[in-house]
């Protein structure tokens, strides 16, 4: 089967029972978008093939799929790091192909902020400087009382008696809170989060990503999560699925029913999951973590 | 313009952030660095001091640059009086503005002792000016000042050997007198000793001109003057005054002005200034070492900064900046230990003379260091800020 083929027959009907979309202007708008890689032997590689996504402002959006399907690569699209082999990118209805490479980096760093499985913090720097280091980059008010503006995040995120703890210190969860807090900190149109939980254990995840709904959901961000963790997912206002470099649709039961169902992941995919071609090849790929 | 002065302002205290962060590291690639300013810096500063040491030598027997040295003589078979000379040159001194000018003449003069009058070996008359024009020292007492010659008894400026000849080696402090022989013997206070000019030196003397006018008129003659005249104007004066001698019934030879004969050759200077350049050039290879290995150490933190927005400008900057930054802290180090070691170079140890006129440390000395120190960061900071901005921010994430 060809992908287009698969995007084709699978794709569409799946589209059809996804949430539709925020009817005002797309925040984030992918239409078309592929990725591909030349290998040192010559042949390329297709990362991304035909994806088309719309996030809208404050909504939250899962991804999930498993490891080397091509999720890290479509969130360095999403926030400007990558750019697309073809297709078309609109932040905001403006499309990102035609900004410069500075222009881009000014968009990314006041439009994104970015959570990494392995945190990421700086190292050397105490918690407060980690926080305050995107601010270096902003302009005018922000840059000038970035000390106090990462001081607040932290207090926001549980940390206000941490301010000076370097990041070797602190726990894993501790450390992803720091991560979260400079995410915030510049006042993103959407956060990025890829495997946010992915080096915590579950009950730190959990509470890694009830602090990270809940801070989207206050500043009115959008929130793209990538995560191999059905549980997660389901905590989406919508979910999609990545496999082959396609992007397709999904629903999740509650994460209740998620968590009860541990042995089956398919069984929080509904309806299209069983029988179709995306559901069979899930079944294999997607490992419930719950 | 907020946004540029934020963007600058936050490349530096990224760059000083970083030098926190890898102090230590930093430090070690620096001392070179540190040293070699030192070195240049020093060696600017020592070369204006060695510059300002011969010259005073210079002028300790020329006289200062613009000095004047009027010849004079008169073709009568008898000469004319020395005090009809010098209210001549004193005309013309008025007449141009000339603040510092003083005769110049070699006399002789005695000294009364139980044993008779004994000559002494070297005798001049001068004018006040005489010790300011040639930066005559005195290790005791003090010169001779205008309020001197208003006085009727002499007064004597004089060397040791003399004090131990004919004071019984009394020291100024203890106001020794002499009388002085000849026709009209008469007390002379000594009120000041010049240091010996040379081993073996016998007594010394100088009397004021005016004095040796009232007490030795015999002796005194008016036949060399030496006029410490503005830079500005000080060849066109040479032939004002000579025409004006020559005007006032003297034949009149009027010397040019003191040349630069004493400075240091220049070629010497950038011998010197080659080596510290050198040793510099050396630094700033280590430090360019250290700069790369630390760009490769810093990708992934690179990446993570690209993630905040840094632009590609920003990263070039920032790491150019981190040498930039690092290098002008050691060339302020370096820059103030050439200033702690030129302030405290014992001069007269090494340059064979005190300095009369100490020169501040000269400020282009400094500039220079400084420029060195951050040109070198400059260049050294070049090749790791281009690496820095050739990473790929998705390589440098995951790195």
């Amino acid at each position: 089967m060809t992908d287009a083929a698969t995007t084709g027959t699978v794709a569409e009907p799946l589209a059809e029972l996804a949430p539709e979309p925020p009817a005002q202007l797309a925040l984030v708008d992918l239409r078309g978008v592929t990725r591909d890689v030349v290998l040192p032997d010559g042949r390329k590689l297709e990362i991304l093939r035909g994806v088309d996504l719309t996030v809208g402002p404050g909504e939250h959006v899962a991804v999930v799929g498993r490891s080397g399907t091509g999720k890290s690569t479509l969130l360095n699209i999403l926030g400007l790091i990558d750019s697309p082999t073809s297709g078309e990118y609109l932040l905001e209805g403006t499309p990102i192909g035609r900004l410069r490479s500075r222009a881009r980096a000014r968009r990314r760093g006041d439009d994104f902020g970015f959570v990494f499985q392995q945190f990421n913090l700086l190292q050397g720097r105490t918690a407060l400087e980690n926080v305050a280091a995107p601010l270096l980059y902003a302009r005018g008010r922000k840059f000038w009382t970035r000390t106090r503006l990462a001081a607040q995040m932290l207090d926001r995120v549980g940390l206000g008696d941490r301010l000076e703890t370097m990041p070797e210190k602190l726990s894993g969860g501790e450390q992803q809170r720091v991560a979260i807090a400079r995410a915030l900190v510049r006042g993103p149109r959407v956060i990025l989060a890829d495997e946010p939980t992915g080096a915590l254990d579950v009950d730190t995840g959990r509470a890694i990503m009830d602090l990270l709904d809940e801070a989207a959901t206050d500043t009115g961000a959008a929130l793209v999560t990538i995560t191999h963790d059905l549980a997660i997912a389901s905590r989406a206002d919508r979910q999609f699925r990545l496999a082959d470099g396609v992007l397709v649709p999904i629903h999740l039961d509650s994460p209740a029913a998620v968590v009860e169902s541990a042995e089956v992941p398919l069984g929080g995919m509904s309806p299209a999951g069983a029988g179709s071609a995306v559901g069979q090849r899930g079944a294999h790929e997607l490992e419930a973590t719950a | 313009m907020s946004g540029f002065l934020s963007g600058v302002v936050g490349a530096i205290l990224e760059a000083w952030d970083e030098l926190r962060i890898h102090k230590v590291r930093v430090l070690l690639a620096l001392i070179g660095v540190a040293a070699a300013v030192t070195a240049i810096t020093a060696v600017t500063a020592a070369v204006t001091m060695l510059q300002q040491a011969m010259q005073e030598q210079g002028e300790r027997m020329a006289g200062r640059d613009t000095t004047l040295v009027a010849s004079l003589w008169s073709s009568s078979p008898v000469p004319p009086p020395a005090a009809e000379i010098d209210a001549a040159v004193d005309s013309v001194t008025e007449r141009y503005g000339i603040t510092y000018y003083s005769v110049e003449s070699w006399g002789s003069l005695s000294v009364r002792t139980g044993g008779g009058d004994q000559p002494i070996e070297q005798v001049q008359f001068v004018d006040p000016d005489y010790g300011t024009i040639l930066r005559l020292d005195v290790d005791g007492g003090r010169w001779f000042t205008e309020a001197d010659a208003q006085q009727f008894a002499p007064v004597l400026v004089v060397n040791q050997p003399f004090l131990d000849a004919f004071a019984g080696g009394a020291t100024v402090a203890e106001h020794p007198t002499v009388l002085l022989g000849g026709d009209t013997p008469v007390t002379a206070a000594v009120i000041g000793t010049v240091p010996v000019q040379y081993p073996e030196e016998g007594p010394r003397a100088l009397l004021l001109f005016d004095h040796a006018l009232r007490w030795a008129p015999d002796s005194a003659r008016a036949e060399m003057y030496r006029f410490w005249v503005p830079p500005a104007n000080a060849a066109d004066l040479g032939q004002v005054i000579e025409r004006d001698l020559v005007a006032a019934g003297f034949t009149a030879s009027v010397e040019p002005p003191f040349t630069d004969a004493f400075l240091l050759d220049s070629a010497s200077r950038w011998i010197v200034l080659g080596v510290g350049g050198f040793a510099l050039l050396l630094g700033g290879l280590g430090l360019l070492n250290i700069g790369l290995v630390t760009v490769r150490y810093r990708i992934r933190e690179i990446g993570i900064r690209r993630s905040f927005g840094a632009t590609g400008g920003r990263v070039f900057f920032g790491v150019l900046m981190e040498s930039v930054v690092a290098t002008f802290v050691a060339g302020v180090i370096g820059v103030v230990i050439a200033v702690a070691v030129v302030k405290n170079i014992p001069v007269e140890a090494v340059f064979g003379t005190a300095l009369q006129d100490k020169p501040p440390f000269p400020l282009s000395a400094a500039l220079v260091g400084m420029a060195c120190a951050i040109a070198v960061g400059a260049l050294a900071g070049l090749i790791p800020a281009i690496y820095a901005v050739r990473v790929k921010v998705i390589d440098a994430i995951r790195y």
